[in-house]
């Protein structure tokens, strides 16, 4: 099943989810890293070049491009809790597949890994590791245990208008009276006649149709959910 | 109790702690954190359990989730202690990895003492192995008639000469480790041809009678250098053998594990390769030294280094 959310029990005797990020958000803030990284780099030369591109400023001027082209994903990731400028860009975060933050080893792993992950060219082996296995996960991933999570919230249920709340006239389980809650909350997002299709499913209940089944069945929801 | 009453029971709790999490800069405070923490747990379970609509036990989830990252962001790991690290993590990591640097230090040594035999012995074996244009270049860098060591140095700059040091030889190690992942060929791979190019040039030089200049420069820097590259090998094939052996592991969990063993040795060779280019850049290129002040602090520099890399094993748990 196509499924991106990632259950973890947490020590506080729960399962915590988290959505996993796939490659498109992915590459998206990657490219945007790419962009920082090359003006840094630009700037960098400008700067080195009044001292020397062959002397100090070239020295100084390597170890940066080099602490550029590794470090920069691994300094972000550790201080900034899993996210690059692109990422935090995105909306997206590294995170140990514990869903606790990354931390200093875990990120030099994944980030050095990268350079197998590009091969044979624009990522090619990452981008099939990652569609390969359930977390999309590139090979840096895996071997580091770390997974790429949305922080995105997401939309709110909106909130319940003018509903006059009503008794069910029958007793009904509590997964009945979820069903009948979520087709409240998500009746916006459908069309009339699907409301009305899906509401004469409970025609045995509401003894409506149409458009006052649905109306019936809003009232209901809205007395299971509490509105007085 | 009905969802809305529990809404409007903590609404104003989950806002506070939503917006606190917005900016957690702000040095939050591990006792208010843990209350949240537990809280929010307790009002997750509840939600889950009473059947509350998704969004409601998808926001009470982002907002654990949220405090839950917070509240593991303080790792005794994420602070890494040096003394520690150079005192017992290192060492241990080096004598757990044994086997590996064993294995590592074959494939990097042979085809170097294969390729210095054979270079030493014909003149033009050096040229199958690297083109013509990099043979000129390396006889000239230690032609005892030159005044510098070294590559050639346009501009006399030592600080130049340790910045390219470090981009290069580190590269190289970090693509001899990661390319471990492809079952460890990529590590073997990397290994066998830069023992081959060490072990040819080093015969060509000796041939060639450049002994007392291309010896003297690489002894010193070559301690951390060398045995750098024949520990990223180490720590590479050591993610091969995970995915080939996994043992009672799944493979996917094995290669996990094996990532999280080799993180010590990562950093320890980071550090060792940055050694290195300091020494390569200040001292071994420096041509008022004598080669036997060369001579002497390379072998105290290699003795230092190997019998700091042979105290791990007390450090072993028993």
């Amino acid at each position: 099943m196509l499924d991106t959310r990632y259950r973890v029990e947490i020590p506080g005797g729960i399962h915590l989810e988290a959505q996993v990020v796939g490659p498109i958000p992915r590459c998206f803030a990657f490219a945007i890293d790419l962009l920082i990284r090359g003006l840094l780099m630009f700037v960098l030369w400008l700067s080195a070049l009044p001292f020397g591109l062959f002397g100090v400023g070239g020295g100084f001027l390597m170890i940066l491009l080099f602490a550029l082209e590794w470090f920069y994903p691994v300094l972000f990731e550790v201080l900034w809790r899993g996210q690059t400028p692109g990422k935090r860009i995105l909306g997206i975060a590294v995170i140990n597949d514990d869903l606790t933050p990354v931390t200093l080893g875990t990120s030099m792993v994944r980030n050095l890994l990268r350079t197998v992950d590009f091969l044979p060219l624009f990522y090619l082996a990452g981008l099939v590791t990652m569609l390969s296995n359930r977390r999309f996960q590139r090979l840096g991933d895996l071997a580091a245990g770390t997974l790429v999570i949305s922080l995105r919230e997401a939309a709110r249920a909106a909130p319940v208008g003018e509903v006059q709340p009503l008794a069910p006239p029958t007793a009904l389980l509590r997964i009945e009276q979820t069903s009948i809650i979520d087709f409240l909350q998500r009746s916006p997002q459908l069309s009339v006649p699907r409301q009305q299709e899906l509401a004469g499913i409970l025609e045995g209940i509401t003894h409506a149709r149409g458009e006052d089944g649905v109306t019936q069945l809003h009232r209901i929801g809205a007395w299971f959910l509490g509105v007085r | 109790m009905k969802q809305h009453s529990f809404e409007a029971q903590h609404e104003s709790t989950w806002a506070s702690i939503e917006e606190s999490l917005q900016q957690p800069s702000k040095g939050s405070n591990g006792r208010v954190l843990a209350e949240h923490y537990m809280l929010l747990c307790q009002h997750l379970a509840i939600a889950k359990e009473r059947l509350y609509d998704a969004a409601l036990v998808e926001r009470l989830n982002n907002l654990v989730l949220g405090l839950y990252r917070e509240l593991y962001r303080y790792r005794s790991e994420t602070r890494l202690n040096l003394f520690a690290f150079f005192k017992r993590d290192f060492p241990l990591a080096i004598y757990r990895h044994r086997f590996f640097i064993l294995a590592a230090l074959l494939v990097f040594v042979l085809p170097g003492l294969l390729a210095g035999a054979w270079t030493y012995f014909d003149d033009e074996a050096l040229y199958t192995m690297v083109d013509a244009q990099q043979v000129r270049e390396v006889e000239r860098m230690y032609d005892p008639e030159a005044r510098v060591l070294g590559r050639e140095r346009e501009a006399d700059t030592d600080i130049y000469m340790f910045g390219f040091y470090i981009k290069n030889n580190i590269s190289i190690a970090f693509r001899c480790f990661a390319g471990g992942i492809l079952a460890g060929i990529g590590t073997l791979l990397v290994l066998f041809f830069n023992g081959m190019f060490i072990g040819g040039i080093a015969g060509h030089l000796t041939r060639l009678d450049y002994v007392d200049t291309f010896y003297p420069f690489v002894v010193g820097h070559g301690a951390f250098e060398l045995t750098a590259i024949v520990f990223s090998g180490a720590a590479g094939l050591r993610l091969g053998y995970a995915i080939i052996s996994p043992g009672p592991f799944s493979r996917l969990d094995s290669l996990r594990l094996a990532g999280r063993d080799v993180v010590p040795m990562i950093y320890g060779i980071v550090l060792m390769l940055v050694i290195a280019a300091f020494v390569e850049a200040f001292w071994s290129s420096s041509t008022l030294l004598s080669t036997q002040t060369k001579y002497a602090t390379g072998a105290c520099l290699w003795a230092l280094v190997l019998l700091y890399s042979f105290s791990g094993r007390r450090h072993e748990p028993r």
